[in-house]
């Protein structure tokens, strides 16, 4: 590790001599992120962000591994046929090294001061679209303060901030088209936001009213094949521990499906930093090994995240394959209520991640520099979201709970004999027991 | 006259009939319940065939299934009939192909998951019960699961304790799954193809040892409309004196036990369950209140069992009908031996259930 960053921060160094922009290079959790390489990025397409080998997906024909030495030129010529394809082999005895001499790059557009970075390409943003997407990222950050209070102050049971995620929330929903299909975690609430789900529906699901059942904007259609529209699956970085992670990407590259696979490195699973988590270069080599096209990106850097997962799109329709985004980021509020993380992190490392390092601001940097958003505006938007959440949750706090026969409702696509009986039964008792059963389920 | 009615009976020929029937048939003009056999393999062979047939949405996904003809031959002939989009054969990853099944079902296809036996399903559970089993409920009704998980439950013979786990209980315990379990080919035919159509995610749970079996079988059957409704036991033999209550390959023994009984003056009624949930108590709290004794059946383990849940169902809603306690047979409760002579003593056998039966009739100790 201390060598990754003694290197990182000489190829950082000598980096700077050659690129003249007024910023130093960033440093993430993890380690350094080093700057883009000169020359790899000038008017570039999507095509540099492929790390494959460009021919074939199969193994031989090309000498790969960035640990062999010109050595095995000689070799070159002399083959194998292995199940599984061609691979050329080498007198030499040669362990890939576990760790990269360079860790894989970060793409990123904006600067820390919202100053797109000379050379730098990505999607063009129209004003609509950035003022809408800004506009969204403060609505999250609204929602997820009076949320949080409020599980604080006991009015709801539980609540999961997005906080320091806003731009991975807000731009990848915006990247993508509404024939998407996403399967969010939990902490991309954004998503819902941008897709119509309105902060009154949030309320209700969050007290658990009657009205929660309803859930618009989260719409699951029958599609068949052909259709413009891919799959996409969120993650942090601990679930890429999990199994299934392993399971779906293997899967996800055999059978060529058209999912992006977002992992959301915040640094953190709960109290487990990413040091305890796994011991690679983070998320995105991991698609390499399944063959999976892969870019590791920002994820503080709302126009970057956009462009990537634009990208991502168009190459898994298109191709009809599956790619890994790993957006790098950071959690900077609590796992959940749950949680309390000043007992495993510093004070001071949340709040740099909360203020230098917030993405909503920085994307607020851009937006204003184009002329699109004043300070007026930052001020009515904050205070009309505001009202707009309090006055949700006072509507939420007055309606009704769901009635109790919801409790047996949709378990199966038809209530069964024996649900119906035992609702009937449980009637019997709630009538005839009033007293050990609360008022604000009606009967 | 003679060769035509022969040619016309040749081309009305299913199933392979032969000549001299397919004449008879004919020439009766009424579809009698004639000697036709059929093993449960080609019962559950059939059932997929006419309901992939049927409906497009339909496809079938596990280890094997495709090129292998299925593991058990259960899936012979699909491959070649349906292509390799619909029969779709996965690495060796439950996590993976069960999950992928779900979603698949999310968007409104109609998976056949095969576990090669259920053993191998404790690597999907999750997804079993928390992406199929409660997304219905917890989506408040917009996301379906029409998902069938299917395979072969419960003990084979010299599997050992990791391959011979019965798992009715476990499925059977879940709010939001369905789950059956056939004996006969018709049971099998009826009851696939009612899980295939039905809305909401299906435990299939089949036998091994039972895919040889020949039944007799009737032509409505062997319609390709037919099917079973699920919820609904089947009472396999009518009595009066003690009700034994039997699933899968059980009832077979169940039924050679009422034999046995019924020759020492005991008359048994032999209730095939057919479904695990929903529990068909309707019809086992009639027969217990018709017989007054209650033997239950399974090879599975003992506590928190299948009949574990059919006597306490039976001691809330009949209790006062019972004239004995309720005779629990189950499996041994240890992991499945794998010594043979062993393993025949951790597995219920018909002399156990008659001894149990007597116990109830306190005929015996």
């Amino acid at each position: 590790m201390a060598m990754w960053l003694a290197k990182s921060r000489i190829i950082t160094n000598f980096l700077k001599t050659k690129i003249c922009t007024p910023n130093n290079s960033y440093k993430t959790l993890a380690g350094d992120c080093s700057r883009k390489p000169r020359g790899l990025w000038d008017n570039s397409s999507a095509a540099v962000l492929d790390f494959r080998r460009p021919e074939s997906a199969r193994a031989g024909g090309q000498v790969e591994a960035v640990a062999y030495s010109d050595d095995d030129d000689n070799d070159a010529n002399q083959a194998m046929e292995f199940p599984g394809g061609r691979v050329t082999f080498t007198h030499q005895m040669k362990f890939i090294s576990e760790s990269p001499e360079k860790r894989v790059p970060c793409y990123r557009v904006l600067d820390d001061d919202g100053y797109p970075i000379p050379g730098s390409s990505f999607e063009q943003v129209d004003k609509e679209t950035a003022v809408k997407m800004y506009r969204s990222m403060v609505t999250l950050q609204i929602m997820d303060t009076i949320f949080y209070e409020a599980q604080r102050q006991g009015r709801i049971s539980f609540y999961l901030t997005s906080m320091g995620e806003e731009a991975i929330n807000i731009a990848t929903a915006a990247a993508l088209t509404s024939d998407d299909v996403v399967l969010p975690q939990y902490r991309e609430p954004g998503i819902l936001l941008w897709r119509g789900f309105t902060l009154e529906q949030f309320t209700a699901q969050l007290f658990g009213t009657k009205d929660a059942a309803s859930g618009r904007g989260v719409a699951y259609s029958l599609k068949m094949d052909n259709k413009e529209a891919c799959a996409v699956a969120f993650m942090g970085d601990g679930c890429t521990s999990e199994g299934d992670f392993h399971a779906g990407m293997n899967f996800a590259a055999v059978l060529e499906a058209p999912v992006i696979f977002i992992c959301r490195n915040n640094g953190w699973a709960i109290s487990t930093p990413i040091s305890e988590q796994f011991r690679s270069d983070g998320v995105v080599v991991k698609g390499q090994a399944y063959g999976i096209r892969s870019i590791r990106v920002d994820g503080n850097d709302t126009l970057a995240v956009y462009s990537a997962i634009r990208t991502a799109r168009e190459m898994a329709i298109r191709e009809q394959k599956p790619i890994l985004v790993e957006a790098l980021t950071y959690r900077v509020g609590h796992h959940s209520t749950s949680d309390d993380s000043t007992k495993y992190r510093s004070s001071n490392e949340i709040e740099h991640w909360r203020t230098a390092r917030n993405p909503t601001t920085r994307f607020r940097k851009w937006v204003q520099t184009n002329g699109w958003w004043r300070d007026e505006d930052e001020t009515e938007l904050r205070e009309s979201i505001r009202k707009q959440v309090l006055n949700a949750i006072q509507v939420a706090d007055k309606t009704e709970k769901p009635s109790l026969e919801e409790l047996f409702t949709e378990v199966y696509d038809r209530v069964p004999a024996n649900l119906r009986e035992q609702e009937k039964s449980l009637r019997e008792t709630v009538k005839r027991h009033q007293q050990d059963f609360p008022t604000d389920v009606p009967v | 006259m003679w060769g035509i009615m022969r040619q016309r009976a040749a081309c009305k020929a299913y199933h392979a009939l032969n000549l001299e029937q397919g004449i008879r048939a004919i020439a009766l003009r009424a579809f009698s319940s004639s000697a036709k056999q059929m093993t449960v393999r080609d019962a559950l062979n059939s059932a997929l065939d006419e309901e992939m047939s049927a409906d497009p949405k339909v496809f079938i996904m596990g280890e094997e299934v495709g090129e292998y003809q299925g593991a058990y031959k259960i899936s012979k002939g699909l491959l070649d009939k349906y292509g390799p989009e619909r029969v779709v054969d996965t690495p060796i990853t439950e996590a993976g192909f069960a999950g992928i099944g779900v979603g698949a079902a999310y968007y409104g296809l109609r998976p056949v998951i095969e576990f090669m036996t259920f053993n191998f399903s404790m690597q999907a559970i999750d997804h079993i019960i928390n992406s199929a089993a409660k997304s219905n409920y917890m989506s408040a009704g917009q996301i379906s699961v029409p998902i069938v998980f299917r395979g072969p439950n419960g003990a084979a013979a010299g599997v050992g304790a990791q391959h011979s786990q019965c798992y009715a209980a476990w499925y059977g315990a879940i709010p939001g799954l369905k789950v059956l379990a056939p004996y006969s080919s018709e049971d099998a035919r009826g009851l696939l193809k009612a899980a295939i159509r039905d809305p909401d995610p299906v435990v299939f749970l089949e036998n091994e040892l039972l895919y040889g079996e020949s039944f007799p079988i009737s032509d409505e059957v062997l319609d390709s409309s037919f099917s079973l409704p699920i919820g609904k036991a089947k009472i396999e033999r009518e009595g009066k004196d003690v009700t034994i209550t039997a699933f899968s390959k059980m009832v077979g023994y169940a039924l050679q036990a009422a034999d046995i009984l019924a020759k020492e003056g005991i008359n048994a009624e032999v209730i095939n369950l057919r479904t695990i949930r929903p529990l068909d108590r309707s019809t086992i709290n009639s027969s217990v209140r018709k017989t007054n004794r209650l033997v239950t059946v399974e090879e599975g383990f003992p506590q928190h069992g299948v009949g574990a849940e059919i006597c306490a169902t039976v001691v809330e809603d009949s209790f006062e009908y019972l004239d004995a306690p309720v005779e629990r047979i189950a499996g041994a409760d240890v992991p499945m031996p794998y010594a043979a002579n062993l393993e025949r003593m951790a597995v219920p056998q018909v002399e156990d259930i008659v001894r149990a039966a007597k116990r109830a009739c306190y005929r015996s100790r």
